[in-house]
């Protein structure tokens, strides 16, 4: 356990040393403060065209802030997925191309215990980064409208899988491909999860069982668009659920069972990375 | 301590698809012994020192270090290694690079502190001690990781070409620290291609051309056979010289300098007492060890046989 923490203390000052960590914190907060006022503004106006119109209306008006919400915790989600991703490309394959491996692996250390430290080392910071960007998006929409979607923790333990997911998936990748084609395989598999997403959502509209069925298949080969619309399922409000039709989500709902899926997705690829990591010459 | 051999491979090898970077290693190290492995570049030095550290894994043969399998996690605490393209993690300081290892070492305490201390002093680099490695030239690093390599105290040292970036003064100190090896008794095992490094600290040496070894055993045994001789003698009667071809090979004779090769150092005596018997004035008897370079050529540059030419050398040491 020692050693595993050993090598978790070393990414985690490996990110601070590099600047990686103070980057993404200052950009996260620009980037709440922009959402933050964007918010803000979107909401004044709809209040006040509400109060023209027909007078308010709560029950829309919290449809309404419900959205924006969603629509800030999807480029978190993204965020989340894109910093996981970029933060740990090349931690394996980089380190075993400049030879800073072999000092390390020659130690009393298993070579898993290396890849799990590391995983652990970014899965902290992805954590803590995902609480301030979920928290602070949640946090903004509340203090300025006391709006407070359902499930939000279940929505930020969805966004935290997908995270870890990211995470795992380029800890893989790194223990066997090079950096630059970890990141394509990487990017290449958000890409097809995210067409496939759409292919079912609008297959489902239009009561297409094959598009349907083409995206319930990109998301088995990689779940994170699945596991996004688990979250919308679960935050948005109940209205939008029961008319189905939403920008975000649609009648298609992912079911527990592919959140599952992912989950095991996402051990079965640190377990592989492991294992791969071990066989290999360095 | 065990009286077994510290390194043993036992016809290890190494393909990298078709491509045979060590054909058939099968060697001992005993304890306390300075080892050198050398060959020229692609000769297969470095595979087979990743090998002995678990850093390869083999496509044949096994062999163990310490006493147990290659590769083996609690023989690790008492192996050090530098390799040969030492590059270390650059964003931590000299002292903060030797504490890492010193975690991944396991070692703790106030011992652990003046140790890491005690080797900066050691490798010079005491006033660098709170510097980046990223602003450290080639040289600092690899004295770095040579602190790096000695951190646990090891009983075996595995050194990848540990003098290839130092500059005269680091040199020194490489020989100076692999002496002190050899006077604690700790076994060191080193590649190079400096031949001059290996003839002043190695007390046995494997020589070794595309993933083979050529020859193998003790500098002495290695230089044995290959001894030459010039004697300056005067008012020797030409028909003496029919007498020493008992001993000496290709005879050459000069005015009144002679040339030849000897089989042996002891056989100087004899030829000495025989010149003057024949009435010879003997004014220098120079034996000239061929310099291992010179070696080193012949054995590498023998492209035709491979297979060790002198019996006194067996393959397995
Ligand atoms: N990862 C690898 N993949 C393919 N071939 C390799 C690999 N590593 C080494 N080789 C080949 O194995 C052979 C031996 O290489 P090695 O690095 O062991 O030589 P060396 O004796 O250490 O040479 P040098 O003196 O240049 O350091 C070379 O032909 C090299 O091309
Ligand atoms: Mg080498």
């Amino acid at each position: 356990m020692r050693s595993i923490f050993t090598i978790t203390k070393l990414t985690i000052r490996e990110a601070s040393r590099r600047k990686i960590l103070w980057a993404a914190l200052i950009l996260g907060l620009l980037f709440l403060i922009i959402y933050g006022l964007g918010f803000h503004y979107a909401r004044l106006d709809l209040v006040k065209s509400m109060q023209q119109r027909s007078g308010m209306n709560i029950v829309l008006l919290h449809e309404m802030v419900n959205f924006l919400l969603l629509a800030g915790l999807y480029s978190v989600n993204f965020m989340v997925i894109a910093m996981s991703a970029l933060i740990s490309v090349d931690t394996l394959s980089g380190e075993i191309n400049s030879g800073t491996i072999q000092t390390l692996v020659t130690k009393p250390i298993q070579r898993w215990q290396i890849v799990i430290g590391k995983w652990m080392g970014f899965g902290l910071m992805l954590t803590f980064y995902l609480l301030l960007m979920a928290g602070g998006t949640m946090g903004v929409v509340y203090a300025t409208s006391g709006y407070l979607a359902p499930h939000s923790t279940q929505g930020v333990a969805l966004l935290w899988m997908n995270g870890m997911l990211f995470l795992s998936l380029s800890l893989w990748g790194g223990s066997f491909l090079s950096t630059l084609a970890n990141g394509v395989v990487a990017f290449g598999l958000f890409g097809v999860a995210f067409v496939g997403g759409w292919m079912e959502q609008i297959g489902s509209f239009l009561g297409n069982q094959v598009a349907v069925n083409i995206g319930i298949i990109s998301s088995l080969i990689f779940p994170c668009e699945a596991v996004w619309r688990r979250l919308v399922f679960n935050m948005q409000s109940p209205l939008v659920t029961r008319l189905g039709v939403s920008f975000f989500s649609s009648s298609s709902v992912p079911s527990q069972w592919m959140i599952v899926y992912a989950a095991a997705y996402a051990v079965v690829l640190l377990i592989i990375a492991m294992w791969r990591f071990n066989r290999r010459d360095l | 301590m065990s009286t077994s051999p510290v390194i043993e491979t036992d016809h290890l090898s190494k393909h990298f698809r078709d491509n045979v970077a060590v054909a058939d290693l099968s060697l001992q190290v005993e304890r306390g012994e300075i080892f050198g492995f050398l060959g020229p570049n692609g000769a297969g030095k470095t595979t087979s020192m990743k090998m002995l550290l678990g850093l390869i894994t083999p496509t044949a043969g096994n062999g163990n270090v310490l006493g147990a399998p290659l590769g083996d996690r609690e023989a690790k605490r008492r192996v050090g290694f530098l390799p040969e393209h030492f590059r270390f993690h650059e964003w931590l300081t000299a002292e903060e690079f030797l504490r890492l290892h010193a975690d991944l070492y396991r070692m703790e305490g106030e011992r652990t502190t003046r140790r890491i201390h005690e080797l900066l002093e050691l490798v010079e680099l005491k006033a660098h001690a709170h510097r980046k490695l990223r602003t450290f030239s080639k040289g600092m690093l690899q004295r770095i990781g040579l602190a790096q390599a000695l951190l646990s105290d090891p009983e075996v040292v595995f050194l990848d070409e540990p003098t290839s970036g130092l500059d005269p003064m680091g040199r020194r100190l490489v020989r100076d620290i692999t002496r002190d090896l050899r006077t604690k008794g700790t076994t060191v095992f080193l590649n190079s291609h400096f031949l001059s490094e290996v003839e002043v600290t190695c007390d046995r040496v494997a020589f070794i051309k595309e993933g083979i070894i050529v020859r193998i055993g003790s500098l002495d045994s290695l230089m044995n056979g290959e001894l030459q001789v010039v004697i300056r003698v005067r008012n020797l009667k030409p028909e003496s010289h029919q007498g020493l071809t008992r001993w000496c090979r290709n005879l050459q004779i000069e005015g009144e300098q002679l040339t030849f090769q000897l089989d042996s150092e002891d056989q100087l005596p004899s030829i000495t007492r025989y010149l003057i018997e024949q009435g010879g004035d003997v004014y220098t008897v120079q034996p000239k060890i061929i310099a291992l370079e010179d070696l080193f050529l012949e054995i590498i540059g023998e492209n035709d046989s491979l297979e060790p030419r002198d019996e006194a050398i067996s393959l397995k040491s």
